[in-house]
């Protein structure tokens, strides 16, 4: 395979694996660290990509499980000295800055949700794959996904509300 | 009425129920200026979604690196292939014992040789002799015609004496 190929299979669906592992990692320069090795390891195995039946499904599940250990080996080194700095130094002046913008409170939101739910939110809602898929891609059954997509919609909108309700916490 | 089916899709969407088409449905309507008051509290929530699916990866992947790469490692392989090549063979070469050892080897060589030599002179002095005695036997053979000659003489010799 030569690499317009590989360019023309994987262009399609390389916003995708970012912003999965943006919405995962969070950091923007984590986020084009990962993408650039997944797809740095679909190149290497470019041999392989011929005989799997959906790309764009296998890339997905490859982001999902490399964020998921990025998060893992992080947490086990340091994260948890890093993150307690973080909450108290910027929390006050990161919610005054977002105060200004609710669009910003739906991220703040996500980034609340379980790992899971977060993956199948940006999944189904922001990059529209069907149950079907979703499920193939994260190894779950379709009920399990409308169950935990429901919740996380649901939580979603509760704190939504209530921001809208009371004004911003 | 647009805002009654809204609502029933909204409760659809919550228990993730609705299919793709209904919510693309439901995010236009939101994304439109005019949302009903009591529902505009999911409007961030779909601009949210709208917006962050713009996001873009716009760093270079250096998948040509790869390949690069490979070729760096094939060469540093060449130049070490080439320093052993030349190095292996003045630091391992044959040593002094090895020297030692083909001097020993030539030796006994030579001398094995000396010994076939010697048997091979023992040899050809067996063959001399052979021939030698081949000589006799020949010598033998003459001796035995001429009598037997002889013998043929004495008959002759009796007739003529019974004749008489």
């Amino acid at each position: 395979m030569k690499q317009s190929d590989f360019v023309k299979i994987v262009m399609p669906f390389k916003d995708k694996v970012f912003r999965l592992a943006k919405r995962l990692l969070v950091s923007r320069e984590e986020a084009e660290d990962a993408t650039q090795e997944i797809l740095l390891k679909l190149w290497k195995n470019n041999k392989k990509i011929e005989d799997y039946k959906n790309v764009e499904a296998f890339s997905m599940t490859m982001t999902k499980n490399f964020c998921l250990d990025r998060l893992k080996s992080k947490q086990a080194q340091n994260l948890k000295i890093v993150h307690s700095n973080y909450t108290d130094g910027n929390a006050c002046l990161q919610k005054q800055v977002e105060a200004k913008d609710s669009v910003d409170w739906v991220s703040r939101i996500m980034e609340d949700l379980p790992e899971q739910q977060k993956i199948i939110v940006q999944l189904r809602d922001i990059e529209e794959y069907d149950f079907a898929e979703i499920a193939k891609m994260l190894d779950m059954n379709e009920t399990a996904v409308r169950v935990n997509l429901s919740r996380a919609r649901k939580t979603i909108r509760e704190k939504l509300t209530n921001t809208h309700q009371y004004g911003i916490k | 009425m647009v805002l009654n089916n809204i609502e029933k899709l909204i409760e659809k969407y919550n228990n993730a129920e609705t299919t793709l088409k209904e919510e693309a449905q439901l995010k236009a309507y939101f994304l439109s200026d005019d949302v009903a008051p009591h529902l505009e509290h999911y409007k961030p929530m779909f601009q949210y979604f709208s917006n962050s699916k713009k996001e873009q990866y716009t760093k270079d992947v250096p998948l040509k690196s790869i390949k690069t790469k490979l070729y760096q490692w094939i060469s540093v392989a060449a130049v070490t292939v080439l320093m052993l090549g030349l190095i292996v063979p003045k630091v391992l070469g044959p040593s002094e014992q090895d020297l030692r050892d083909q001097e020993m080897a030539l030796a006994t060589y030579n001398q094995t040789m000396e010994a076939f030599n010697l048997i091979s002179l023992g040899m050809n002095k067996g063959k001399t002799q052979l021939t030698n005695l081949a000589l006799v036997s020949e010598n033998i053979n003459e001796g035995v015609e001429q009598a037997s000659r002889l013998e043929e003489f004495n008959v002759i010799t009796n007739r003529i004496l019974k004749n008489k």
